[in-house]
């Protein structure tokens, strides 16, 4: 596996004197803390489409961000190389947010591992050769249309990247990270006389080439495949206040609009979120225990060190419908005095670290999953979303359903059209009437945007019951 | 420094290496950031940045690949790897550089530079931000809090070389101003971020201007409240019809339409709106954010009228798309440094109408003003819609309280033959814009 001091010092003209010496240059105009990130990475893509392979694709992207914090100012700089006078030049730039007066010249740093190896990769996709990727396309496109012959079309993509971190901080630590990520991602369109509907399918995370199995692949394959085939039947969704019952997984996209992004510490420092102050308070229901875990082995939300260099770790957010704590990045941590949680992450190089999620998810309960419907005289079943999106400040959130079945007298009956479900953050999961203990994450296709960065997430919920929730059907 | 000599190098080089045609794009900027929030600067980011991208054709197969890395060593292994990963993909008989006769004679100077953009200094640029987020607290006591003000500028140059003999280079610069005050009144709080963004500094609204109108967008979202769920007659504010024009752009796609996953698939020719909507791409207006003098691929921009009285006209295309379709392209290829070419809109916009904004809500009995929406919620394979949604209640013609935590859900099939009137209040704040719309009726779900 890779040591990335070493990939750095040889394969760029630096070495650790160097960045002591530029952290001094960081800190020169005073300034309360300096940090600066090294970044290599490799992304490919692969694209096929109408049963062909249409484009391969490469990116190297290299540089190195500096920051400095001055109290509650931050100044941030980067570089797109790895070269001593360039960042030389952005420490001097980042440095101007601090006016307080002059450096005390090179600060010492000694190098730490990471206290975890969350995701030892025997083979890193990186490194494997064009035609084996292709295979892996092919045989889910081929799977796909298979399904169903209504299949028409299979659109397959391969992302991968293999990105090397190093982090050094004025508080002296030199740490480091190598972060393999892959997803694959397949739509299948279906076409029945006319009638065109869409599939969509896919996962990975901090893997190598050996989590693409071929039962995996005819998995998302499959899968896409009949989301596709179902939404053929699919009538007008509800209009209205109802019961919803969410399905396990991906679903759980609903912890993080309605209430991860308004446990992010930085809104919360500013009091711009709906869940600011309320600490200690009930902001769901009991049956509610929220984690953010940013160490689960090889998921796509995990690191071993956040993108600040500091462990990450489990954090509860709520506890039995009680809020316990927010997610700190070194700033808020600096500026509020609680403890860091490693959520400091950042997009690239180019991006200023903040406070973010890792993989968002909340507890089994002790119920039952067909007890759970059984229970339900009028309602939505929703098993598949696409994106959501939410108000920090007025707690408003959506997620849209891309599956969803009606459930009548306790059956789970006809498949609906996508629907986008509305509600409030702080009092959504008061509604919470039930939680299976059927809990799973996400397959790992999850991106969260955040003041335009976006960073890999994931997210898993148990089958859950809200008594009440809006859904914006046509019906 | 990445100059068009290092990248008609590039396209050599990779012929040399056995590609059949090639494709060199470089950009470098010089970008700027800065954050004020009650009345402090809060963070504070400056770069330059640059990369090279290079896409390859080897016998009707494709590959692309790009860097920031331009030493000769990265250069001379980009250009390798490229041709050699193009040589392991299929053959698309679709994927090739534009016919010579298609490109770009001139590169047209459409006055996308300001020199004031780049000359403007740090402390003036905090200044703007912080005179906009001054205005907004000033507005009210109830703008109580403040998530900023953003000030940001980039200076750009693109370069784009090709094997079909296309060299073209523009400078262009872009300024924004934003900012999101907080209004408050007992436990709740409302946010509304505004601003404007604009190639010319002289175009911006004035920091003030913008202060104000963000604060007025806060405060009239307090006290909102569900209605109970029904069909309604839609208006939405011009800030709101221009998302949904957004959505509209998916349809006409090239890609979504060889795909088959539009609604649109086959209109050509029909109509497919009310009368009224004309929806327009131009990407050869003067000093505007979505004008350049070359698409991605060295076509000359152009005018291109997507709806005309309510008839489709054209769907928006590059060159691959234009093969797949049997048509010839619109000049609406986007580049990244890296993937092959996409397609996207210059500045997109629908025509306006003869409505005052005013007019347009006097005109509705009992109806859902749209200011907001959130989520994303439009399917361009069924043109189904459903997003969340917030703004005004209409009754008789007058805002009569405002309204959140409701969706409205219709198909755009009918969206857009429902469109009853259109305002004349159009003013691009990026590259696409809307005026006021009003749409016969739609699902308001809420309690």
């Amino acid at each position: 596996m890779i040591e990335p001091i070493k990939f750095f010092t040889g394969k760029f003209n630096i070495s650790i004197s160097d960045i002591e010496s530029l952290l001094g240059v960081a800190l020169s105009r005073g300034g309360d803390y300096a940090d600066l990130y090294f970044e290599y990475a490799a992304l490919n893509s692969l694209i096929l489409e109408e049963q062909i392979i249409k484009s391969a694709n490469r990116a190297a992207r290299l540089g190195v961000g500096v920051r400095v914090i001055s109290g509650e100012k931050t100044g941030y700089a980067y570089c797109d190389e790895i070269d001593v006078a360039a960042i030389r030049k952005a420490a001097l730039t980042a440095a101007h947010i601090a006016q307080s007066g002059s450096g005390d010249g090179p600060i010492n740093v000694s190098l730490v591992s990471p206290a975890h190896d969350l995701y030892p990769v025997a083979q890193l996709i990186d490194d494997e050769p064009l035609p084996r990727k292709i295979e892996l396309l092919e045989r889910i496109d081929r799977t796909s249309r298979a399904f169903d012959r209504r299949i028409c079309e299979a659109q397959v993509s391969l992302a991968d990247e293999f990105k090397v971190v190093l982090i050094a901080t004025s508080e002296g630590k030199l740490i480091g990270d190598a972060q393999p990520l892959a997803r694959m991602r397949v739509m299948c369109i279906a076409d029945d006389d006319g009638n065109l509907q869409s599939g969509v399918s896919g996962g990975g995370g901090r893997v190598g080439m050996d989590f693409f199995s071929d039962e995996m692949l005819d998995y998302y394959a499959n899968e896409a495949a009949r989301q596709a085939i179902v939404q053929l039947e699919a009538q007008d969704a509800p209009a209205g206040s109802m019961e919803v019952v969410l399905g396990p997984g991906w679903p759980g996209v609903l912890l993080h609009e309605a209430v991860g992004h308004g446990l992010e510490a930085d809104f919360n420092r500013k009091g711009m979120s709906a869940f600011s102050g309320l600490i200690g308070q009930k902001v769901a229901s009991e049956l509610c225990t929220v984690v953010d875990d940013g160490v689960m082995p090889n998921r796509r939300g995990s690191l071993n060190i956040d993108d600040e260099g500091n462990p990450t770790s489990q954090t509860v957010l709520i506890e039995n419908g009680v809020l316990r704590g927010y997610l700190q990045d070194k700033l808020s941590s600096r500026l509020t005095g609680a403890s860091l949680t490693g959520n400091g992450r950042r997009e690239s190089y180019r991006h200023m670290p903040m406070p973010r999620m890792t993989n968002t998810y909340l507890l089994n309960g002790a119920s039952d999953r067909d007890e759970i419907i059984r229970s339900v005289k009028r309602g939505l079943y929703a098993v598949q979303f696409g994106g959501g999106q939410v108000d920090i400040t007025n707690g408003k959130f959506v997620f849209n359903a891309t599956e969803a079945y009606l459930i009548e007298d306790g059956k789970v009956t006809a498949p609906v059209k996508g629907a986008t479900l509305i509600g409030n953050g702080p009092d959504a999961l008061t509604k919470v009437t039930a939680v299976a203990n059927d809990l799973s994450l996400d397959e790992g296709v999850g991106t969260c945007g955040k003041d335009g960065q976006s960073v890999p997430v994931g997210v898993g919920l148990p089958t859950i019951k809200i008594s009440e929730m809006t859904v914006g059907g046509t019906k | 420094m990445i100059t068009t000599d290092l990248l008609s190098d590039i396209v050599k080089q990779a012929i040399k290496r056995g590609a059949t045609d090639a494709e060199a794009v470089g950009v470098e900027s010089t970008e700027f950031h800065v954050e004020v929030r009650l009345g402090e600067v809060e963070k504070l980011q400056e770069a330059a940045s640059r990369g090279v991208g290079l896409r390859v054709l080897y016998q009707g197969r494709q590959a692309s690949i790009s860097t920031s890395d331009t030493s000769p060593q990265a250069i001379d292994e980009l250009i390798s790897s490229a041709v050699e990963m193009a040589k392991l993909t299929s053959v698309d008989e679709a994927a090739a550089l534009p016919a010579r006769d298609e490109l770009a004679r001139e590169t047209a100077d459409l006055g996308l530079y300001d020199p004031d953009v780049g000359e403007l200094t740090t402390d003036r640029k905090i200044e703007m931000a912080r005179s906009a987020e001054e205005a907004a607290r000033g507005a009210d006591p109830r703008i109580a809090n403040s998530e900023g003000s953003a000030c940001s500028t980039a200076v750009r140059n693109a370069i784009l070389v090709t094997s079909a003999g296309f060299t073209g280079e523009y400078q262009s610069t872009t300024c924004a101003l934003t900012v999101a005050p907080i209004a408050k009144e007992g436990a709740q709080m409302q946010v509304a971020a505004w601003g404007d963004r604009q190639c010319a500094l002289a175009s911006l609204d004035p920091p003030e201007t913008l202060g104000r109108e963000a604060a007025r967008r806060a405060l009239r979202k307090l006290n909102a409240r569900k209605v109970t769920t029904r069909e309604a007659p839609v208006v939405f504010e011009s800030s709101a019809a221009e998302e949904l024009l957004d959505d509209f752009f998916v349809a006409v796609d090239g890609y979504s339409i060889f795909r088959r996953a539009s609604f649109l698939l086959g209109r050509l020719g029909e109509t497919i709106a009310a009368p009224g909507l004309t929806v327009i791409d131009d990407g050869r207006m003067r000093c505007r954010l979505g004008s350049r003098p070359f698409d991605g691929e060295g076509l000359a921009t152009r005018r291109t009228v997507v709806v005309e009285n309510g008839v489709l006209k054209n769907y928006l295309l590059n060159t691959y798309t234009a093969r797949k379709l049997g048509l010839r392209s619109t000049a609406n290829a986007t580049r990244a440094l890296t993937g092959a070419p996409a397609v996207g809109f210059g500045n997109f916009f629908i025509a306006p109408g003869v409505y005052q904004a005013d007019e347009i809500i006097a005109s509705v009995k009992n109806g859902f003003y749209v200011t907001e929406m959130i989520g994303f919620g439009f399917n361009a394979v069924t043109g189904d819609f459903s997003r969340g949604a917030s703004g005004w209640w209409i009754e008789d013609g007058k805002l009569a309280f405002p309204v959140e935590e409701v969706t409205i859900a219709g198909n755009f099939r009918d969206i857009l033959r429902g469109i009853e009137m259109i305002g004349d209040d159009l003013r691009f704040r990026g590259r696409s814009a809307a005026p006021t719309i009003k749409i016969d009726r739609m699902m308001v779900s809420g309690e």
